[in-house]
């Protein structure tokens, strides 16, 4: 089977985008705690215990879905280019550009949704935007899409930078994802996992974004010119291929500290091997193909296309149960090491990403979409991976960092372990919602279903409590790193 | 057992022995060993897992998709003309009869709604989606008579929440 054989060689990073890969984790982990905040609100909302006027529900939505998208992929990028330094070389400046851009367009949202009172949602499904009887101006939807496209350029240049230097180093995009081990048997040049991973993100996160400019700029055109309009079946799949290939992408890119940290933690490698490899050129394939399982509800939607995202949404769970999930698991097992934060935490990703596959694939199966779609059953699903698969990642990735790129077991894991505890419950009180019938983005919940919504607002005040004991234990070693640059 | 319980329980089951492996390899992680054993099982493991989601699992989803709303049509179905506006629904017809087909052709005037029809006791049993510009059509067959809800299932602005009417499903067969 395995042939091919990386052994972890470099350790400390020398990382020449240092200064920003921190400055993107402090912003990540002081927007992430607003938004959560937001989230823990409109789950008041829910739960009865808060009145909230459903326009302000509908704004708190909408900045909190956007954010925490915004983030997941800010995080998300920080954990890639940190350790894919160790192999290609990337320009610093590209990561400040991208950061740039990335505030203005937070900026402009912000004022979107707060002065504008835009709520349409953060997949701006058209024609919503254009079409809200008044209750937001043209001026706050332009403003929101505009900022979104400002933020989708600083990402696609980062991607073509990723891209550019992956290039550079292995010769290819092909190379990148092993093509050259994996069709032609050569051990020359094999790409290590994080440089796989990398390949993967910048394919799929380039054609996602491209697709998203597209569609924003039809549908800002559309607002200067409401006489120019779109299919909006056209315009639903454009917006949901970018919105799923890309907040996907980003669990990908966090995935690089898990094949990076647990090869140093136990002492055991991570090998690039053409298991490995053929796993990673599915899952670029079917990252990309199977976003029509969001539009199985679209009964004009060809029944091919239903096929492909049914059949290939279970496929695309291989490569991570078998492949980097029980990887993972092999790599801890029986290594001898003791548990402390980081390597816990490390521990919950894996398991809080796999675990989320579970419910997103029977989701896709149509029989089930027919009465699980747009029920909380979503928001169970992909809560579980974000916040148990790609945070604890993001975290894991903070807390190396405040402790100097060193992992040798520091004290006890028990917040970590809360973290899960809390996150757990939250994330089953969505899924017992979806399993209760209780619609998504519904700024009203009937009484019947506020149970559920009342043990969430519990929960998720615990897990927003930990989340910021990790920020804070970066953000306190902040001064410190940016010093021993 | 209705498809929302199935799949709670499967997913229970499924999370649940995720959760016994993760938490077998916690404890046992801090006991040394060789990687290579660990490693060859690992190996067994993963042949295993990844045969069974093929020759099992692939099948069964295979096997499952026979089961779609796309393709079924009835003969003389009663039929309901909805078409979702921000925010309610405008239905030509709200009273049918139990144990016969009803097709709901669905639509929407402005922005995208979706038609989910909820029975008496409140479980989500059919939905479609209502999108400006195409019909599409939904046939189910109502076996229990009652009142029946339709909710908005597409995030469509302000009043989202509110967009319910109701369907009566009365005992008998009645001219479609
Ligand atoms: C304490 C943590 C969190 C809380 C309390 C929370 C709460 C919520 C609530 C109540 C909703 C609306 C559910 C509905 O449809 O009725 C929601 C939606 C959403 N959340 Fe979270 N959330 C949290 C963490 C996260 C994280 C970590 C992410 C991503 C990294 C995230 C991403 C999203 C997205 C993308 C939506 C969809 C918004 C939409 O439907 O337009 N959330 N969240
Ligand atoms: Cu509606
Ligand atoms: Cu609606």
């Amino acid at each position: 089977m395995a042939d091919a054989t990386y052994t972890q060689g470099r350790v400390a990073t020398a990382d020449r985008g240092r200064l920003w890969v921190v400055l993107y984790l402090a912003t990540t982990g002081l927007v992430l705690l607003l938004m959560m905040l937001a989230g823990l609100w409109m789950r008041l909302a829910q739960s009865g215990w808060l009145y909230t006027d459903p326009a302000l529900f509908y704004e708190l939505m909408t900045v909190h879905g956007t954010g925490m998208v915004g983030i997941a992929a800010l995080g998300g990028a920080a954990v890639l280019w940190h350790f894919l330094s160790a192999y290609v070389r990337l320009n610093a400046w590209v990561m400040g550009a991208n950061f740039a851009l990335f505030l203005i367009g937070v900026v402009a949202i912000l004022v979107a949704e707060f002065i504008g009172g835009f709520g349409g949602g953060w997949t701006f499904l058209y024609p919503l935007p254009a079409i809200s009887q008044d209750v937001w101006p043209a001026w706050a939807a332009a403003m929101h899409m505009g900022g979104l496209l400002v933020i989708g350029v600083g990402f696609l240049i980062w991607c073509l930078e990723l891209a550019r230097a992956i290039i550079a180093t292995y010769g290819g995009l092909g190379r990148g994802l092993g093509w050259h081990v994996l069709f032609r048997g050569s051990t020359q040049n094999v790409p290590p996992p994080t440089v796989v991973a990398a390949t993967m993100v910048t394919i799929v996160t380039t054609l996602a974004l491209i697709a998203g400019a597209a569609v924003l700029v039809m549908s800002l055109v559309n607002l200067a010119f409401p006489a120019v309009e779109i299919n909006p079946l056209l315009a639903k799949n454009l917006i949901y291929f970018f919105g799923h290939t890309f907040i996907n992408a980003t669990i990908y890119m966090g995935v690089a500290v898990v094949y990076e940290l647990l090869p140093r933690i136990t002492g055991r490698p991570w090998k690039t091997s053409k298991v490995f490899l053929a796993a990673w050129t599915l899952s670029t394939t079917m990252v990309l193909i199977i976003f029509p399982h969001h539009l199985m509800m679209d009964f004009a939607m060809p029944i091919w296309a239903m096929v492909i995202g049914q059949i290939f949404s279970y496929v695309n769970s291989f490569p991570v149960l078998i492949v980097t999930g029980l990887g993972a698991l092999a790599i801890l097992h029986r290594s001898g090491i003791r548990w402390d934060m980081v390597s816990t935490l490390l521990l919950t990703s894996v398991f809080g990403w796999m675990a989320g596959v579970i419910p997103a694939v029977i989701d896709a199966t149509v029989v089930v979409n027919s009465v699980m779609h747009n029920t909380l059953w979503v928001p169970g699903h992909f809560h579980f991976y974000l916040l148990l698969g790609l945070l604890p990642m993001i975290f894991a990735f903070m807390i190396y960092l405040a402790r100097d790129e060193d992992v040798t077991p520091r004290g006890g894991d028990l917040m970590a372990i809360l973290y899960l505890a809390f996150g757990l419950t939250f994330v089953t009180m969505f899924l017992v919602g979806g399993w209760a019938s209780v619609p998504r983005r519904w700024a009203e919940h009937l009484p019947e279903w506020q149970i559920w919504d009342q043990i969430a607002v519990i929960m998720a005040s615990g897990v927003i409590t930990l989340a910021t004991i990790f920020v804070a234990m970066f953000l306190v070693r902040m001064p410190a790193m940016l010093r021993a640059r | 057992m209705s498809i929302q319980t199935v799949c709670a329980l499967l997913t229970l089951v499924a999370i649940l022995a995720l959760s016994a492996v993760v938490l077998r390899v916690r404890i046992l992680a801090q006991e040394g060993h060789d990687y290579a054993p660990v490693q060859g099982n690992a190996y067994r493991i993963r042949a295993i897992g990844f045969w069974i989601l093929v020759l099992v699992g692939l099948p069964i989803s295979i096997w499952l998709f026979r089961e779609n709303p796309y393709t079924v049509q009835a003969t003389a179905p009663q039929v309901i003309n909805a078409t979702g506006y921000q925010w309610y629904w405008d239905l030509d017809r709200s009273e049918v009869a139990a144990g016969a087909p009803v097709e709901f052709r669905v639509t929407s005037a402005d922005v995208n709604h979706g038609f989910g029809i909820y029975d008496p006791t409140g479980e989500l049993v059919a939905q479609t989606q209502a999108m400006p510009g195409y019909i599409n059509r939904l046939t189910h067959v109502f076996e229990t008579p009652g009142n029946y809800q339709v909710l908005c299932l597409e995030y469509c602005g302000l009043v989202h929440h509110a967009m319910i009417t109701e369907i009566v499903v009365t005992e008998g067969t009645t001219n479609g």
